[in-house]
């Protein structure tokens, strides 16, 4: 029997997700074994037009990290899709946005504007910027065009199934694979990761209070953390009870709050105001100072409560620009 | 008329990358490229942020060297608010760092740039590779180049949280310290790294340095550049990857000009072309001529090389005796054969091994004083650090609060972005004559770029490490008449 065909795509990312399956380790040797890879750009060779001579859906599953930025991107996650039974959203920014997701707090035009020339080391007088084609003397040189508004991958084409984090652990990486390839297919939809949010599986769940309350917000630099107790009782902001696990408590091992990169749970549809609706109902205000003092103290709540999933937020990008 | 041919894609630069080669009617090369069609626009969208969530943020513009943008953010949040990290976090950071210096530079080695040398530049392309490279040097060091890559990211993930993005680092100090065991178990650590060092390093005179045609291919026309070159050096001028002086050479060596991360705007611009995403670097006081070297030319070089060159040794002991070998064998200081760049950067992963033992038995590295909270109000700061592939700055200005209101951030492989045009131009004018275009031309091209930028191939280090290149070549009416695949 001909083994299941595979596909690995990049688009707006940083190579932590490629990073990530090398750190399989020897267990890629497992993945290799078990798949015929029909597309990794990164390591093989191919063309795009090879895909496109490919009957539809014969590849089984096309695992696309990265958000949508350009139309590049979009136009090889379309063909993906078409050539693909199954489609997987790898990694936080291809299930979110991500990070670079965190561009929609502008558009195109204050992008070029910041990167080309207000930047303190750009020189520009000419106020040259990149041009989608660009007429030299002997032809034409072509750039895809850059969009306005990052979108997560389920925004642009269907997705069937998600790996989250930034980047994903390389044991969930592995259940994934093993996931889709054993037949027995989950719901579309599906998350490959915990059901339970974060909180659950903390280690320092036990020392949470059974009644939490706060007083006052603290920022991370202004503490030093006790790295036994639950961030949260000690008014640092940690977006655990928003998110989902499965990530391995990794940032919390080394003594730092989650900043969601797993997304929301099951349930939720926007993981910022998930978050802020926890935030409101452990803290300990009585008056209409004290609410005002904290609320002023959350300086910039879409870069703590959307770091990972502004793109894929009810709020979505900056309107009327 | 002019032919033109395109290298699509040649995986990335943070991204993707693009090289468009015109020929002339008589098939000579007018004109060739490198073009970058990705933006993502970190210093705009940072703008609003918190100050300490930048080490978070900014890693992600690299998975390949996040710990250098993680590290140099955290370096320029000591600035932004005036603190000096406590000597054990600072020397946990180093440590940190240096082991991430080591790891990353064998990847590069053995996965990318090495197959080169230690299977053949022209040998298939099939076997151009890691795979190759276990065939050629055996499985047994197949295996030991796989355990100590596994045994040094552990301690990044250890100290950092995640590899992939780690999050230890904070303003004046770092989150979490060392304890006892992990001490004695990464003394371990550091010694093999050593001893795996002294072994790449010796596989390499083996291979490369005992073989004419490797070392003329180092020395020959194709592959050199005379240039500027930049890199962090220390109080007596010797290599520094953490911190440090920005010293500039000129193409002759002279020393050109020193500076701390907070003068940087004083010696350094940028470029922009509508061709391209990417941005070009120069050195101000020289100003920028265009794509050309010597001496008139701004253009400056980053990375293994550029740090040698603009050093006047390595920090440590075993790297300085072959920094000197470096500098004997290829006729003294500066080195501008491009492709020594690979040698430079196995001499560096002794000097990050060397670092590593040196810290680690530091006792005071397991102080619990990790934290400097002396915080000044922010306004400014600025960070630098040697990033694998070059120089990085990080620099934010803030409200008050220590929320965002600009940032600019230059990242290492952007300063290398006219040499690597440079460089391209160079060799596609060379290899390619009368429209004769010979299969070797893919991987000459390849390893014009590679020997400075693993981030183009940031990925390729998966097996089985190949950069995928396309070479179409069209006749005058635009039709293809060939094409090259590697």
């Amino acid at each position: 029997m001909a083994k299941p065909k595979v596909a690995f795509y990049w688009c707006a990312s940083c190579g932590g997700c490629e990073e990530a399956v090398v750190d399989l380790a020897e267990d890629i040797l497992k993945v290799v074994e078990a798949v015929d890879i029909v597309l990794w750009p990164v390591a093989l060779d191919f063309k795009y037009k090879d895909i496109e001579a490919m009957p539809d859906k014969s590849i089984l599953v096309s695992f696309i990290n990265g958000a949508i930025r350009n139309s590049e991107q979009e136009h090889i996650a379309k063909l993906l899709r078409q050539k693909s039974q199954l489609i997987v959203a790898f990694g936080a920014c291809a299930h979110l946005g991500g990070i670079p997701g965190l561009a929609n707090v502008a558009n195109r035009k204050e992008i070029f504007e910041t990167a080309y020339k207000l930047t303190h080391t750009t020189v520009n007088p000419k106020e040259i910027f990149p041009q989608l084609v660009t007429e030299i003397p002997q032809g034409k040189l072509t750039l895809p065009e850059f969009y306005d508004t990052v979108k997560s991958l389920d925004q642009t084409i269907e997705v069937d199934y998600y790996l989250p984090g930034c980047a994903p652990p390389p044991d969930l990486i592995m259940k994934g694979v093993q996931t889709l390839l054993s037949g027995n297919l989950p719901p579309k939809g599906t998350v490959i990761a915990s059901e339970k949010a974060l909180c659950e599986t903390c280690p320092r769940n036990k020392t949470k209070p059974d009644k939490m309350v706060i007083k006052e917000i603290k920022r991370i630099h202004e503490v030093i953390a006790d790295p036994e107790k639950c961030f949260l009782a000690e008014g640092i902001i940690c977006v655990g009870p928003a998110t989902r696990g499965g990530c391995g408590e990794r940032c919390i091992n080394a003594n730092m709050p989650c900043r969601g990169c797993f997304g929301p749970t099951k349930e939720v549809i926007d993981q910022g105001a998930k978050f802020l609706s926890a935030l409101a109902s452990i803290i300990d205000a009585n008056t209409d100072e004290e609410v005002q003092k904290i609320t002023e103290s959350i300086i910039d709540p879409i870069g703590l409560f959307y770091m990972y999933s502004l793109p894929t937020s009810i709020l979505r990008r900056k309107q009327g620009v | 008329m002019y032919k033109e041919i395109t290298i699509d894609p040649i995986t990335r630069l943070e991204g993707h990358g693009k090289i468009d080669i015109f020929l002339d009617e008589a098939g000579n090369v007018a004109h060739a490229c490198l073009q970058v069609p990705e933006l993502r626009g970190y210093e705009r969208f940072a703008v609003g942020r918190l100050a300490e969530e930048m080490p978070r943020i900014t890693e992600t513009i690299c998975g390949v060297c996040p710990t250098a943008h993680h590290m140099c953010s955290t370096k320029a949040l000591d600035d932004l608010y005036g603190v000096e990290p406590p000597p054990a976090a600072r020397k946990i950071r180093e440590f940190q760092y240096n082991t991430f210096m080591f790891e990353d530079h064998n990847l590069h080695f053995y996965f990318l740039g090495g197959p080169d040398f230690i299977v053949g530049p022209d040998a298939p392309a099939a076997e151009r590779n890691v795979l190759g490279v276990i065939a050629k040097v055996g499985l047994e060091i197949g295996k030991k180049v796989i355990d100590i890559r596994k045994r040094t990211r552990n301690i990044i993930q250890t100290l950092g949280g995640r590899v992939v993005h780690p999050v230890n680092g904070l303003p004046g100090g770092v989150s979490r310290g060392i304890t006892k065991e992990q001490q004695e178990e990464w003394k371990k650590i550091a010694e093999d790294a050593v001893e795996f060092a002294k072994f790449t390093l010796k596989a390499f005179d083996d291979i490369v340095l005992k073989n004419k045609a490797y070392v003329d291919l180092i020395l020959g026309d194709v592959y050199k550049h005379k240039t500027y070159y930049m890199g962090l050096v220390d109080d007596n001028n010797k290599v520094n990857f953490y911190d440090g002086w920005i010293r500039v050479v000129d193409p002759e060596g002279k020393e050109f000009a020193k500076f701390k991360a907070r003068d940087y705007l004083n010696h350094i611009a940028e470029g922009v072309e509508s061709w391209t995403y990417i941005k070009f670097p120069y050195l101000k006081n020289v100003g920028w001529k265009g794509f050309v070297d010597g001496k008139d030319s701004g253009v400056y070089r980053v990375a293994p090389l550029g740090r040698l060159n603009a050093s006047d040794g390595m920090a440590t002991p075993l790297a300085q005796e072959y920094y000197e070998k470096f500098y004997q064998t290829l006729g003294g200081k500066p080195v501008h054969h491009t492709l020594a760049t690979h040698w430079a950067r196995v001499i560096e992963a002794m000097q990050a091994a060397e670092k590593m033992v040196e810290l680690i038995n530091d006792p005071e590295i397991l102080d619990p004083r990790i934290r400097n909270m002396d915080f000044k109000t922010p306004k400014v700061g600025i960070g630098v650090i040697e990033a694998p592939r070059g120089t990085l700055f990080h620099h934010y200005e803030t409200d008050e609060k220590g929320r965002l209101t600009k940032a600019n951030l230059i990242v290492a492989t952007v300063n290398n972005s006219a040499a690597i045009n440079m460089s391209i131009e160079k060799a596609a004018r060379m290899l390619i004559k009368n429209g004769v275009v010979n299969d070797g031309l893919l991987n000459m091209i390849e390893m014009a770029f590679r020997a400075y930028d693993p981030c183009f191939a940031c990925a390729t280090h998966n097996l089985p490490g190949q950069v995928p290149i396309e070479i179409n070549i069209h006749n005058a009416q635009g039709e293809i008449i060939r094409t090259i695949k590697n």
